[in-house]
C-alpha cells in the first residue's frame, strides 16, 4: 500500500489524492441521483459538499461508503481503482462515517454500540479503555455503560464520531452533522474537526448551510439535481455567490399580505404538562402559548425536544384528561378530547411524517383525502361513503394545489414528497380550517413545492386562521412567522416578535438556556450558563 | 418421597420439549423475526424423530434428523418472509397448518407403532442415590441437552459478539445494515436455528415424553411456547422457569387425576391453556416492560434501500 | 440472485392473478407429491379435483363444506385487514354449535317454527361470547389476541367433549358421546331434495354482500382498512381503534358461531366431539386466498372446499391418505403469499455487474 503523504497538503492539488471519484452515476426508479459526478480529496483536507435537500448529496456518500453501488464510475483509493463492496470493507480502507440519522441501537450501551462497529477489538474491557481513550484526547465525554435511548442527540452523535475515530481513518466523512446540533454544540464539533484534520485526517463534510462550509471548510464541491455545478475555495467566495450556485434560479420571497380585521385567540394552551407515551420521549413541562387569527406563530427547537408530543397533544393522538383548559380552541376547553371534537371545532392538523401518519400510502389519493375530510365536507353519510364527492374533493385538492400525479386514483405512496405533501396540506387548506398546526411543513421537499407551501400558509393565516408551525428549519421560521417559541427539553420558551430576535437568541435557546435569552434575565442565569458550560 | 421423585421426574419431561421450541423461537425473535410456525415444525420434527427412530433404530440420528426437518422447514418460512417479505403472522400460521398436514400424511404408516423411549444416561453409582439420583443423574442425553441448550443462549446473547449482533438487527436492522451486518443472513441463520430447536421439542415428545406418533401430537404446545417467549420477555433465565413452571402445570392436571380429585378431566386439560392467557395477560400489560424488552422491529420486512 | 424492485404503484392485475398463479403451482406440487405416494398424477389430479365435481350430489356436496368456510372467512378476513389476527375461529364456531345446539337439545321436543332463528340468534351470540374474550383482553390488557384466541380454541372443544360426554350424552344413546339428534324444529332445512345442501348456504351469501357492503361503502370498513395498513394515521384522525378491535373480533366471531349452529343443524344434526374437519383454521386460508376481499373468499371457499372433497374422493377412488388435504391447504397459502411479492414487486433476475477491479 502507498503510505498517504505525512505532510499537510495544500490546494495545489499535489501528490495523489486520498479518494478520487470519476464520472459516478447512479439512477433510481425515476430519479438520475448523481449524474458523472468527480471530484477528488487530498490528505488532511475538509472538504465540502454542498448542495440543497435532494441534490444527491446522500447518495454520492453511500457510494462512497459502500453502502450503494454506482451504476457508472470509478472509485480510486490512494491512487489505485477499488471496488468498495460494503461498509465494512470501507472501514477497513480507512473510511469512517457519522450518518445523518444515527445508525445507533436504542437499547443497547454505548459500549456495544461501539463493539457493534468496531470489528477488530472483541474484548470488550481493552475496548472500553480505548472508548475512553478517545473520548478524552478528542473532547468527546461518553460513559460507555449508558443506555443510548438515556442520552441527548449531541451525546449520540459523539459515539458515531468515536466509534469512527477508534479506526484511526483516513477519511472521515460526516452527513448533515449540525442539523440536530446548537450552535454551541456545532463549534466544539467544529473545533474537534479541526483537531483530526491537522492531525492528517481528510473530512467530508455535508451540508447545506453555507455559513458552516465557510468556517470550516478549504475546498467545497457544490452539487445540483445530481451534477457538480462547481468546485471553489468557500473561504473566498460569499455565502450568496454559493448559494447560487446550490440552488440556481432565484426563488420568489413569499408574499405577505397586509392583515385586517380584529385578532381573536384561537388557540389557547396553558400550563401544559404531558408525561410522554414513548419511554424514550420528552415529557412537555408547563408549556404555554397563543396563536391568534391572522398570525403565524412558529415553534422552533431541534428534534427530540418535545416537538413529537406536543403536536400529538394538539391533534389530539394523546390527551390530558385532567386537565381539560391546558387546551382552548375558540374558547372550547379540549384537552380531554380526541382528534374528532378538534376537528369538529375547526381545527386542523398537518403532521411532520407524510408517510403512514398524514397519508395512507398504500391507498388512493381519493381515499386519502376522505381520511381527514369526511366530517367537515360531508363525504359520508349515515355510515356510507358518497364516492363521487370524495372523488370531486380529491380532483379539487389536485387542481388547486397543483399536485402532479396522474389522477385522483393514484396511490399516496407513488407520488414524490414534494406533491403528497402538497397534497396533504391542501387537503386540511380546503377544508377552511379556523386553527392550523403543522408540523415539518416543508421536510424533505423540493423548493419549488415549499414555496407554494409557505404562500398557501401565509394566506391561510390572512384569511383569519390561526396558523402554528413547528419547524425545525430557522430559515423558514424567518420567512413566514410573525413571532417565534423555542422548545427545549419539553419547555417552551416565551413568545417573541419575530423582528425582536436575532439567530442567536434562537440558537441560546434551542440550547436550553431559557432565562439567559429571554427578555427578563435576571441574576438567577448564571447558574443554568455554568453548567451548560461544564458539559 | 418416591411419588414426589415421580412428580419431579414428569415435571422434567413435560417441560423439555417447551424449553427447546422456546429457546429456538426466543432466537429467531431476537433478530427480529416472528415464526408462528412453532407449532407446525414441532410437528415436523416429532414426526421425522419418530419415522427414523423406526426405521433405523438410532436414537441418535432421530435426534439430528429432527433437527434438520425443523431447520428446513423454517427455512421455508425464511425464504416467504425474508426473500420473498411475505407477511411473517401469515405464513407462520401457514407453515403450521402444512407442519400439521404433512405429519399426519407421513405419520399414517406409524399410528400405533411403537417404541423404546429414550434411554436415561445411568451412571453406575450415583444413579441410585435417592431423589437426587434419578432426578440430576438419571436424565436421557435430551434433558441435559436442553440446560446446556439454555445456558449457551444466555451466553450467546449477553456476552458474545455474534449474540450482540444478533440482538441489533432485531434492535434496528436499518442501522445494522448500515453498520455492513447482513441482515437478512442473520435472520436467516436465526430462523433456522429456532427451527431446528423446535424440531428438537418436537423429537422429545415422540421420542420420550409419549413414545409413540399420534396425530397432533404438540396439542398446541407450539403456541405455549410462543407465549413463553412474551412471559419470559426474551430473557433466557426467565424463559427456564417459565417452561418449568408450565411442565408442572401440565403434570399437577395428570396427577390430580390420579389423586382421585373429583373433576371431569376435560376440565383439568384446560388448565395449561387457561394458564397461558393468564399468564400473557400479567405480563403484557406492563407495556413499558414489553417495549423496552422486545425486540424493537419484530415482525417487521427488512428490505435494503436498493 | 433475485432482486425486488419496487412498484410505484401497486399492480391492479396481480391481485387477480396471483391467487390463479398459486392454485396452478399448487396442482403441481400436488401432482409431484401424488407421484411420490406411488399414483398415477394424472388419475389422482382427475380423482381429486374433477371427479368430485362431476355430479349433482358432488355440486351440492362442495356448497355444504364452502358455507362454514366461506361464513368464516368474511369475518376473518375483515379482521386481517385490521391487523386483527383472530385464529381462534375454531373455538367461536364450537361455542357458537354449543349454544346453538344446546338450545335445540333444551327444547328437544319443540315443534314451534321460531326454534330454528332463535339457535341461529344464540349461535351468533355464542361465537361472539367466545371473541369476546380475545377483544377484552387485547384491548383492556394488550394481551396477543393471535395466543389468546387460540388457547381459548383448545378449552371450546374440550368444553364441547366434557358436553357430549357427560350432561349432554343422549340417555337413550348406548353411552357413545353423542347427544339427542336435533328435532325437526331445529334442524336447516335443505335447499336440494336428497342432498345435504341447507338454508346455511344462504347465510353465507348473506354474509358475503354484507360484508363486501361493509368493506367498500362504509365509513366503518374504511376505518378498518385504516387501521391495518396505517395505524398511526388512524390515531391522527382519530379512528378509535380499542372500537374498532372490538368490532371486528365480535363480528368474525359472531360469523363463526352462525356457522358452527349452521353446521351442527344442517348436515350433523346432532352434537358429536368432532364437528368440524378444522374449518375455522382452513377459512384462515380461504381468507387470505380470497385476498381479504368478500366476494373473492366467496371463491377461496369454494376452492378450499373442493380440497375437503377431493381428500375424500380420493381416498375412497384411489386410496390417497386423508391428510393429503391438510397439504394442500398448507401449499396454496405457501404459493399465495410467495406471488404475492408480485404485486408490490417487480422481480428481476441476473447478476448485477460489479464495477471496478478488484478491491
Amino acid at each position: 500500500m502507498d503510505a498517504a503523504p505525512s505532510h499537510r497538503t495544500d490546494n495545489t492539488q499535489s501528490g495523489t489524492p486520498l479518494l478520487e471519484l470519476s464520472n459516478i452515476t447512479k439512477e433510481f426508479p425515476g430519479c438520475l441521483a448523481n449524474d458523472q459526478i468527480s471530484f477528488r480529496i487530498m490528505p488532511g483536507e475538509v472538504h465540502a459538499l454542498l448542495g440543497e435537500n435532494g441534490a444527491g448529496k446522500s447518495t454520492l456518500v453511500k457510494i462512497i461508503y459502500g453502502v450503494l453501488k454506482a451504476d457508472e464510475g470509478r472509485i480510486a483509493w490512494l491512487g489505485k481503482d477499488v471496488s468498495i463492496a460494503g461498509p465494512s470493507s470501507a472501514r477497513h480502507m480507512g473510511i469512517g462515517m457519522v450518518f445523518q440519522h444515527f445508525s445507533l441501537f436504542d437499547s443497547l450501551t454505548v459500549l456495544e454500540n461501539i463493539a457493534l462497529a468496531a470489528t477488530d477489538e472483541r474484548d470488550r474491557t481493552k475496548l472500553r479503555d480505548k472508548v475512553l481513550e478517545v473520548s478524552h484526547s478528542y473532547g468527546l465525554p461518553l460513559d460507555p455503560d449508558r443506555h443510548v435511548h438515556s442520552l441527548s442527540v449531541g451525546e449520540r452523535q459523539r459515539i458515531e464520531i468515536v466509534r469512527c475515530l477508534l479506526q484511526n481513518p483516513k477519511l472521515l466523512i460526516l452527513d448533515e452533522p449540525t442539523s440536530v446540533l446548537t450552535p454551541q454544540e456545532v463549534e466544539r464539533l467544529f473545533e474537534t474537526l479541526r483537531q483530526l484534520a491537522a492531525e492528517g485526517c481528510a473530512i467530508l463534510y455535508i451540508s447545506h448551510k453555507l455559513e458552516e462550509v465557510k468556517a470550516l471548510c478549504e475546498t467545497a464541491t457544490i452539487l445540483r439535481g445530481g451534477k457538480v455545478v462547481a468546485d471553489c475555495d468557500p473561504r473566498v467566495e460569499t455565502a450568496r455567490s454559493m448559494a447560487e450556485m446550490m440552488i440556481g434560479e432565484k426563488l420568489q420571497a413569499p408574499n405577505r399580505a397586509g392583515r385586517d380585521g380584529e385578532s381573536i385567540h384561537r388557540l389557547v394552551v396553558s400550563h401544559l404538562s404531558l408525561q410522554s407515551e414513548d419511554q424514550f420521549g420528552t415529557d412537555l413541562d408547563d408549556v404555554s402559548f397563543s396563536v391568534s387569527s391572522g398570525e403565524i406563530l412558529g415553534i422552533a427547537g431541534i428534534a427530540g425536544n418535545g416537538q413529537t408530543e406536543l403536536m400529538a397533544v394538539l391533534t389530539g393522538e394523546s390527551v390530558v384528561p385532567d386537565n381539560m383548559d391546558a387546551i382552548v380552541i375558540d374558547e372550547q376547553p379540549i384537552a380531554h378530547k380526541g382528534p374528532k371534537t378538534r376537528r369538529s371545532l375547526g381545527a386542523a392538523f398537518v403532521p411532520e411524517e407524510r408517510n403512514g401518519h398524514g397519508a395512507v400510502p398504500s391507498m388512493p389519493l381519493t381515499e386519502n383525502a376522505l381520511l381527514t375530510a369526511f366530517r367537515r365536507m360531508g363525504l359520508v353519510r349515515r355510515g356510507i361513503i358518497d364516492g363521487g364527492k370524495t372523488r370531486d374533493f380529491a380532483e379539487d385538492i389536485i387542481s388547486q394545489f397543483d399536485v402532479r400525479t396522474s389522477g385522483s386514483g393514484s396511490d399516496a405512496g407513488s407520488l414524490s414528497g414534494g406533491n403528497l405533501q402538497k397534497f396533504v396540506v391542501g387537503r386540511e387548506i380546503i377544508q377552511r380550517p379556523n386553527v392550523l398546526v403543522i408540523c415539518q411543513p416543508t421536510w424533505g421537499v423540493d423548493a419549488g413545492a415549499a414555496s407554494a407551501i409557505h404562500q398557501a400558509l401565509l394566506d391561510l393565516a390572512a384569511n383569519g386562521a390561526a396558523v402554528l408551525v413547528i419547524s425545525q428549519d430557522l430559515d423558514e421560521i424567518f420567512a413566514i412567522c410573525d413571532r417565534v417559541a423555542v422548545i427545549s427539553e419539553g419547555r417552551l420558551s416565551d413568545t417573541r416578535g419575530i423582528k425582536s430576535v436575532t439567530v442567536d437568541e434562537i440558537g441560546l435557546l434551542m440550547g436550553g438556556l431559557h432565562d439567559l435569552a429571554g427578555s427578563d434575565g435576571t441574576g438567577q442565569d448564571a447558574p443554568a450558563l455554568a453548567e451548560a458550560g461544564h458539559d | 418421597m418416591d411419588i414426589f421423585v415421580q412428580i419431579v421426574l414428569t415435571v422434567i419431561t413435560a417441560s423439555t420439549p417447551l424449553l427447546f421450541a422456546a429457546s429456538g423461537e426466543l432466537i429467531t425473535e431476537k433478530s427480529g423475526v416472528l415464526n408462528l410456525g412453532v407449532e407446525g415444525m414441532m410437528l415436523i420434527g416429532a414426526i421425522t424423530g419418530f419415522a427414523v427412530a423406526i426405521s433405523t433404530g438410532s436414537a441418535t440420528l432421530a435426534i439430528f434428523a429432527a433437527a434438520i426437518a425443523g431447520a428446513a422447514a423454517a427455512f421455508i418460512f425464511g425464504f416467504l418472509t425474508l426473500s420473498l417479505l411475505a407477511n411473517q403472522v401469515a405464513t407462520g400460521l401457514a407453515l403450521t397448518i402444512f407442519g400439521v398436514g404433512i405429519s399426519a400424511l407421513v405419520g399414517a404408516a406409524f399410528v400405533g407403532v411403537a417404541l423404546e423411549p429414550l434411554p436415561k444416561l445411568a451412571i453406575p453409582g450415583i444413579s441410585t442415590l435417592p431423589v437426587i439420583g434419578p432426578i440430576v443423574f438419571g436424565q436421557d442425553i435430551m434433558v441435559y441437552g436442553s440446560f446446556v441448550l439454555i445456558a449457551a443462549i444466555y451466553w450467546f446473547l449477553k456476552h458474545s459478539h455474534w449474540g450482540l449482533v444478533v440482538r441489533a438487527v432485531g434492535e434496528s436492522h436499518d442501522s445494522a445494515h448500515a453498520l455492513g451486518y447482513p441482515v437478512i443472513a442473520i435472520r436467516y441463520m436465526a430462523t433456522i436455528f429456532g427451527g431446528a430447536m423446535c424440531g428438537l421439542g418436537g423429537a422429545y415428545l415422540s421420542l420420550a415424553y409419549t413414545p409413540m406418533w399420534a396425530e397432533n401430537m404438540t396439542a398446541g404446545r407450539g403456541w405455549i411456547a410462543l407465549a413463553l417467549v412474551v412471559f419470559a420477555t426474551w430473557r433466557p433465565g426467565r424463559l427456564l422457569l417459565g417452561a418449568y413452571m408450565f411442565g408442572g402445570i401440565t403434570i399437577l392436571q395428570l396427577h390430580a387425576q390420579g389423586a382421585g380429585i373429583n373433576v371431569p378431566s376435560q376440565f383439568m386439560s384446560m388448565l395449561p391453556y387457561l394458564a397461558t392467557i393468564l399468564v400473557l395477560v400479567l405480563i403484557s400489560r406492563d407495556k413499558v416492560r414489553i417495549r423496552l424488552n422486545a425486540p424493537n422491529c419484530i415482525g417487521q420486512a427488512f428490505r435494503p434501500a436498493h | 440472485m433475485i432482486r425486488l424492485e419496487p412498484r410505484k404503484q401497486h399492480s391492479e392485475a396481480m391481485i387477480y392473478l396471483t391467487p390463479v398463479l398459486a392454485l396452478v403451482l399448487t396442482m403441481i406440487t400436488g401432482m409431484i407429491i401424488f407421484a411420490f405416494l406411488g399414483k398415477d398424477p394424472l388419475v389422482a389430479l382427475y380423482t381429486y379435483f374433477v371427479l368430485p365435481l362431476s355430479t349433482t350430489y358432488g355440486l351440492t356436496e362442495l356448497v355444504v363444506k364452502a358455507t362454514p368456510l366461506v361464513m368464516i372467512g368474511i369475518g376473518l378476513a375483515m379482521g386481517f385487514r385490521a391487523n386483527v389476527w383472530n385464529i381462534g375461529a375454531e373455538g367461536q364456531f364450537t361455542m357458537g354449535a354449543l349454544a346453538g345446539g344446546g338450545l335445540a337439545l333444551a327444547f328437544h321436543d319443540s315443534e314451534n317454527a321460531l326454534l330454528l332463528p332463535t339457535m341461529i340468534v344464540f349461535g351468533a351470540l355464542g361465537g361472539m361470547a367466545w371473541a369476546a374474550i380475545p377483544a377484552w383482553l387485547k384491548t383492556r390488557f394488550n394481551a396477543n389476541e393471535i395466543l389468546t384466541s387460540l388457547m381459548l380454541t383448545y378449552v371450546a372443544l374440550l368444553f364441547l367433549s366434557y358436553l357430549v360426554h357427560g350432561p349432554w350424552r343422549d340417555p337413550a344413546g348406548y353411552n357413545f358421546p353423542e347427544s339427542r339428534i336435533f328435532p325437526d324444529a331445529g334442524t336447516m332445512p335443505t335447499l336440494v331434495e336428497g342432498s345435504r345442501m341447507h338454508f346455511g348456504a344462504i347465510l353465507a351469501l348473506l354474509a358475503v354482500v354484507g360484508g363486501w357492503l361493509i368493506l367498500a361503502k362504509a365509513l366503518i370498513g374504511f376505518q378498518l382498512r385504516v387501521v391495518g395498513v396505517a395505524p398511526v394515521a388512524a390515531r391522527y384522525v382519530g379512528f378509535k381503534e380499542k372500537r374498532l378491535i372490538w368490532f371486528v373480533l365480535l363480528l368474525g366471531g359472531g360469523l363463526a358461531g352462525v356457522a358452527g349452529v349452521s353446521e351442527v343443524s344442517g348436515p350433523i344434526g346432532q352434537l358429536i366431539p368432532t364437528i368440524s374437519p378444522g374449518y375455522g383454521f382452513t377459512a384462515i386460508i380461504v381468507a387470505f386466498l380470497g385476498r381479504l376481499h368478500p366476494v373473492g373468499v366467496l371463491f377461496a371457499g369454494l376452492v378450499m372446499a373442493l380440497t375437503y372433497l377431493g381428500g375424500e374422493t380420493a381416498q375412497i377412488e384411489i386410496g390417497l391418505p386423508a391428510a393429503v388435504a391438510g397439504i394442500f391447504q398448507g401449499i396454496i397459502l405457501f404459493f399465495l403469499l410467495a406471488c404475492d411479492v408480485l404485486n408490490l414487486y417487480r422481480i428481476r433476475i441476473g447478476w448485477r455487474v460489479r464495477h471496478g477491479g478488484a478491491a
